[in-house]
């Protein structure tokens, strides 16, 4: 609830680095008073494509623009700007952006995503948001047995963070550590566990079966969980995005998108086909490398921080 | 070969027959395709630009025009282009004498480097080098333990400072030049010949950090710096490319996560944006799936093609050919066990996911769909035959025969599947056997109507027939020019 309440200020400052590209890059073509053109439509196209937003959307952007230009609905910069907008905004997903929580007894956040998306520093983030700012009590699984020093990775944000943690040993089974965070959850009255995953190609096929089994055991000793399973996806990441949202999802019923790194020069416009294509919201970004550089998102402010008015400060 | 842009090109220019000349503004337009199948590549946008101008003027100059088959001769020269893009082709590391020679791996959070730094430590260690590896990423928490985990896996010394690591997120300042001198010093003391450097992760719009690179180099002046790149990095993997190169000069790109379903147009972009070439690719989780960058396989599946050159390679390697020949005389006589059956789908699995060994073959991902049958479907059928197998006993593996319903029932608990499985999996081999007896004795005509029957009906035919998967290949081609004359004969 804290955190939904944000004004459209905070949300422009937490993004300030990545809407100072944003800006610079899609702003200047809406200078006021320009009048619309092929050469304009191509620029608009280009825009988008470097975005990631894709051909396919791109194109439909573009081809809406144009088909309202030419019945003579619009003529001007100005008025393609509001065009964009619409488009962009039209068909999100209604559901809520914040996080699902059981109506009684912990709920579980299972977090997974491809090798070096940026899981264990979102789970930090997420950890730390609901412990400082919804006051929930929150409990890690350090679930990533595979990959070396993952565990101590993961360690070191709980004693950062001051929360507690369940863990094995290195190469233990990833489902038996879930399996025991749950328990812990249980008897200690922890409000929230979140589940880390070792990271995984999408198109690993054993791999994503053992996800499905960490859901399982998830599922069986918590009625109702895992309440999200949220997907991590690198904001730099290209058309394959699509590709990895579809397989987790065929996978393990992804509910929310974390996009992370959006705190570089990557737009993360792949998030526009994925909600195109298979109706999955994104729950919350990253925007830096602190803890607290987490937000969660909404997508109208997003576009209305993209096409702000005023120049970047 | 490559099927899809042949045929769209086809349709473009076929479109014109008749009218008898094909002109530039035709080939702009076929060129159409190949600019949205480089950009679902995320092939950089003003590189694709460039790439098909040049494909255009190159297209005119050799007068596709006169061609008698201009689609082909089209794709002939997208493919050469791309292919021509990549190059020149040098995975060479250099070393210098007297050592240590110094390797700087550099790269944005999450690309694989510190993975890569393992990898191409063993690689290294495989060519007779004794190698070192020093920990200068003090940022993320436990990239130390990583590397040192990584060292002990692929018998490497690690050089590391836990005294300078940041406890708290921040570095100090000259940390992580201090600690790359020393391990310099080091690999020195110890004679070790090479030395690579895991550097920390950064965003290539971050002052500060980059700084802190610039200052690693400076202070130790590696030999050759390595960008790390993840391949499924979109239309962003110019900026950070370019970003990195520009501070530090590199020598070369190391491309991860190549094993994933990407078309990878990030390589593309890179290496456009930098001038310097492909070193590695990273295509596995283990350490020893290094490989040395090819540009040929690569070519096609940007474009979105299918890697059959990667494809016979792999089956080179992995296929024991000996095994092959012993058991196609075997099936000449009609022996043909279960073990033989199981042996054969273990020497495809080797292949790797199926998946993964249907988008090497051209148009075989469209084949997939017609028989409603994917590769994930394939890759857990095999896995529950192997499964059945393995619960089976030795005596019930040489005499199938035996095995009855209290049998079944207790294979079918070991394998976890549903008595039926057993059944279905005994049935399966029985008509895979009785199949290998027919083909014993019949001509090379009846061999590919039987192919047919099988592609039509079930993929899974493949891991069936017993036949070597080049066979199989070959007559699904055989299959594909017989229909080709029946369509020209109506």
């Amino acid at each position: 609830m804290s955190f939904f309440a944000k004004t459209l200020d905070r949300l422009k400052g937490a993004l300030k680095k990545t809407a100072d590209v944003l800006n610079t890059d899609v702003r200047t073509l809406f200078v006021p008073g320009r009048q619309i053109d092929e050469a304009f439509l191509n620029e608009i196209e280009e825009k988008f494509i470097r975005a990631d937003m894709g051909v396919k959307n791109a194109e439909m952007i573009v081809g809406a623009i144009r088909d309202r230009w030419r019945l003579g609905r619009i003529r001007n910069a100005v008025e393609a700007r509001e065009v964009v907008k619409e488009m962009m905004l039209r068909d999100w997903p209604v559901e809520e952006r914040e996080i699902r929580f059981a109506s009684s007894g912990p709920t579980v956040i299972m977090v997974a995503g491809v090798n070096g998306a940026g899981k264990t520093t979102s789970i930090a983030k997420l950890a730390n948001l609901l412990k400082n700012r919804s006051g929930k009590s929150v409990l890690l699984a350090a679930g990533d047995t595979f990959r070396a020093a993952a565990v101590e990775q993961l360690t070191i944000w709980s004693q950062r963070l001051g929360i507690e943690i369940v863990k094995h040993k290195q190469g233990a089974d990833p489902a038996a550590v879930a399996f025991d965070a749950c328990e812990a959850a249980k008897a200690r009255g922890i409000d929230v566990v979140i589940v880390d995953t070792a990271g995984r190609l999408h198109t690993q096929a054993h791999l994503m079966r053992e996800l499905q089994k960490i859901r399982d055991v998830i599922a069986k000793r918590i009625e109702g969980a895992p309440h999200e399973v949220l997907l991590v996806l690198d904001a730099t990441t290209g058309q394959n995005g699509v590709r990895q949202a579809k397989s987790f999802t065929d996978a393990v019923q992804v509910t929310g998108l974390m996009l992370a790194k959006l705190d570089g020069t990557a737009k993360g416009g792949v998030v526009m086909t994925i909600k195109d294509e298979l109706s999955i919201p994104v729950k919350f970004i990253g925007i830096g490398e602190t803890p607290d550089d987490i937000e969660s998102f909404d997508p109208k402010r997003f576009v209305d921080a993209l096409f702000q008015d005023d120049s970047p400060k | 070969m490559f099927d899809v842009l042949t045929d769209k090109f086809t349709s473009v220019f076929r479109s014109l027959s008749g009218k008898g000349k094909i002109s530039e503004e035709n080939i702009r337009d076929a060129m159409r395709e190949v600019r949205t199948a480089l950009l679902e590549a995320d092939v950089n946008l003003k590189v694709v630009n460039d790439f098909c101008e040049h494909v255009i003027q190159k297209a005119i100059g050799q007068e596709v025009i006169k061609s008698l088959q201009p689609a082909q001769l089209m794709v002939k020269i997208v493919n050469d282009e791309l292919v021509n893009l990549m190059g020149p082709v040098d995975t060479t590391i250099y070393t210098v004498s007297p050592g240590p020679t110094v390797i700087m791996m550099c790269g944005l959070q999450g690309s694989g480097k510190t993975t890569t730094c393992g990898k191409l430590a063993l690689f290294l260690r495989k060519k007779g080098h004794q190698p070192m590896l020093a920990a200068v990423d003090l940022q993320r928490p436990a990239a130390v333990e990583q590397l040192r985990t990584l060292g002990q896996q692929t018998q490497t010394p690690v050089y590391a400072d836990d005294s300078r690591v940041a406890s708290h997120g921040q570095v100090a300042p000259g940390a992580a030049v201090a600690v790359a001198r020393a391990a310099v010093q080091e690999a020195k003391r110890q004679g070790r010949d090479i030395l690579i450097l895991d550097t920390a992760g950064r965003l290539a719009i971050d002052h500060e950090l980059m700084q802190e690179l610039k200052d690693v180099h400076d202070a130790v002046q590696p030999h050759q710096i390595f960008l790390v790149l993840d391949a499924m990095t979109g239309q962003d993997a110019v900026n950070s490319a370019k970003a990195f190169n520009e501070k530090l000069e590199l020598d070369g790109l190391v491309l991860t996560k190549f094993d994933s379903d990407t078309r990878g147009g990030a390589l593309l972009s890179a290496k456009m944006v930098t001038g310097k070439p492909v070193k590695f690719l990273g295509v596995g989780e283990k350490l020893e799936n290094l490989e040395e960058f090819r540009p040929e396989g690569v070519a096609s599946r940007i474009l979105g093609m299918g890697d059959i050159v990667g494809l016979v390679e792999e089956a080179h390697k992995q296929f024991d050919m000996e095994q092959q020949a012993k058991l196609a005389e075997k099936m000449e006589k009609g022996e043909f066990t279960l073990d033989d059956f199981i042996g054969q789908m273990t020497q495809i699995r080797k292949l790797g996911p199926m998946g993964k060994i249907l988008g090497m073959i051209p148009g075989m991902s469209e084949l997939a769909k017609n028989v409603n049958m994917n590769g994930e479907g394939v890759e857990s059928h095999m896995g529950r035959m192997q499964a059945i197998y393995n619960s089976m006993t030795r005596v019930e593996r040489k005499k199938p025969d035996l095995i009855d319903a209290p049998r079944r029932r207790r294979i079918a608990r070991g394998a976890g599947v549903d008595p039926n499985d057993v059944s279905q999996f005994l049935k399966q081999f029985e008509m895979s056997r009785n199949m290998m007896r027919a083909v014993g004795g019949m001509n090379m005509l009846s061999r590919m109507k039987l192919m047919r029957g099988l592609m039509s009906g079930n993929l899974g035919a493949i891991a069936q027939p017993g036949a070597n998967l080049l066979k199989t290949k070959r007559s699904g081609w055989q299959e594909k020019k017989d229909r080709n004359r029946k369509g020209k004969k109506r």
